[in-house]
């Protein structure tokens, strides 16, 4: 008597552990991207399509670029979806991805207050970038590693400003998302680099406009990596290729040209034929 | 105030609308915070009532660790058991990353200490008042614990709640554990991130109105069932 009163407990704890584990036992991937394209509603629109053409649901974990790949690194992820081309090179030379496929690109824009006190609007992102740093306008970083804040780091290096010693109270290294960045952004009246996608599903813009787009080296390019099933068994190679493989093909390429909000097109797909 | 009157508005609008992912979201909240709970209940309590009644080494130090874990960070906790759940970590095998399950084993981990530090705090109380009768009827520690355990049924469901109340609220570590995944491990905290993330603060806030609404009508739920077992039982 006295043992199994005992072990009830245990029974029980047991029990309800596997009534919440018993639920989904459905054929998915787990992909790992970014921020910018769950938050831009890009996977909200491409998934069921994907879905329906396969039957293999996809499992979205959103984090910055930096993130995702180190998600990947530990094998918790079986197909990445990112936007820093030298991180996930480097990614695949370690041997951790099997190939990089460019899937589409996007555009960073320099969001800023529609008063443009440090005049940075034009069409040159690096005579923009200084003319902030002179005036000492707020500025807003991702500092979170994601492929935006190393575009970021990138523009700031190729205007000639050492952001080490010019670093004042006028930067903040926020540490967060797009998303919560451009919300700081938004409360201070901040100028902040930003993903066009994002910007365009943003709402809470306050007085903060596009200040700089149009740039060549705005250019932001996304590629999609199969997590290499040599480092990692469980890797779902099968289902984890056929979702590489239809967002390359041209129903999945078609499906990103078609994603729009208010009328404008947020991903250009660009595939290698 | 603008937003708060709006917000409040969505709030009444999405609940009239009764949209299926939204109490979807709700039910896995409810599932995952309520199974948290009741583990941590059937570990937290025993554990509490012997540390109340329990006289061994340690003792004390394991009374102040329980109170201090009480403020165990949310980030932490859902951190350590990613680690663990992880492909790369000890647990790797059972592929929970990114489940429901690895988000209701962050919860236990969170909330057990609350449960067992509150659980002895009131089985103290009993054990002083109790001492003496349950010695003269010769009860065993063990068997000492477990009387003052059902005896204290009714006051015990306050440690219940302020567990369920914590988990159902946090956030951090359900994102870490679970991804935030729409339609697998989304739930109310972390979709509520979710829409700040995206500026969408009314939504956000109509969200939050919506959680707190949930929670006060479980508090509500738990208080008429203690006061109907008490009448029935008590």
């Amino acid at each position: 008597m006295r043992i199994p009163s005992m072990l009830r407990p245990a029974l029980l704890a047991a029990a309800a552990l596997f009534a919440v584990a018993a639920q989904a036992q459905e054929r998915f991937i787990t992909v790992a991207s970014t921020t910018s394209t769950e938050q831009s509603g890009l996977f909200g629109h491409l998934l069921p399509a994907f879905e329906k053409a396969s039957g293999i649901k996809v499992r979205v974990v959103a984090l910055g670029t930096g993130q995702a790949l180190d998600m990947a690194r530990r094998g918790d992820a079986d197909v990445v979806f990112v936007h820093d081309k030298v991180a996930e090179e480097k990614f695949v030379a370690e041997g951790y991805g099997v190939k990089r496929q460019e899937v589409m690109y996007n555009d960073f824009i320099l969001i800023g207050p529609k008063a443009d006190p440090a005049k940075a609007a034009g069409k040159d992102i690096l005579a923009g970038l200084r003319k902030i740093e002179a005036a000492k306008a707020p500025f807003v970083s991702r500092g979170d590693k994601s492929g935006t804040h190393a575009a970021e780091l990138r523009y700031w290096k190729a205007a000639g400003v050492d952001l080490d010693a010019k670093k004042g109270p006028w930067y903040r290294d926020t540490g967060s998302g797009m998303g919560p960045a451009l919300n700081t952004a938004s409360s201070m009246n901040a100028y902040i680099l930003a993903d066009r996608g994002t910007w365009l599903n943003f709402k809470n813009r306050g007085e903060l406009g596009i200040v700089v787009e149009g740039d060549t080296r705005l250019f932001n390019q996304y590629g999609v990596i199969l997590v290499n099933p040599a480092k990692h068994a469980h890797v779902k190679q099968a289902d984890g290729q056929k979702f590489i493989d239809w967002v390359v093909s041209a129903d999945g390429q078609k499906a990103i040209a078609d994603y729009k909000i208010g009328g404008e097109q947020l991903f250009f797909p660009n595939a290698a034929k | 105030m603008y937003e708060l009157s709006a917000s409040l508005a969505l709030a009444g609008d999405l609940i009239a609308a009764g949209d299926a992912r939204l109490a979807g979201i709700v039910l896995l909240s409810l599932k995952v915070s309520l199974g948290a709970t009741l583990v941590s209940c059937v570990l937290g309590m025993p554990l509490g009532a012997l540390l109340a009644v329990g006289r061994f080494a340690g003792r004390r130090s394991l009374i102040v660790l329980f109170n201090g874990l009480m403020g165990l960070p949310p980030v932490v906790v859902g951190l350590l058991v990613y680690l663990l759940l992880s492909r790369a970590g000890p647990l790797g095998q059972f592929g929970l990353l990114f489940t429901p399950t690895a988000m209701v084993v962050a919860q236990i981990v969170l909330i057990t200490p609350i449960i067992a530090a509150l659980t002895r705090q009131v089985i103290e109380d009993e054990w002083r008042e109790f001492r003496e009768q349950l010695r003269s009827l010769g009860a065993s520690r063990v068997r000492a614990a477990r009387t003052l355990l059902w005896n204290g049924r009714f006051s015990l469901t306050t440690s219940a709640l302020a567990g369920f109340g914590r988990a159902i609220a946090e956030v951090g570590a359900v994102m870490i554990v679970g991804g935030n995944i729409d339609g697998v491990t989304r739930v109310m905290t972390t979709t509520i991130a979710l829409e700040t993330s995206k500026g969408d603060l009314p939504l956000a806030l109509a969200l939050g109105a919506i959680l707190i609404g949930v929670v006060l009508a479980i508090n509500a739920l738990a208080y008429a069932f203690r006061q109907w077992a008490e009448r029935r039982w008590g």
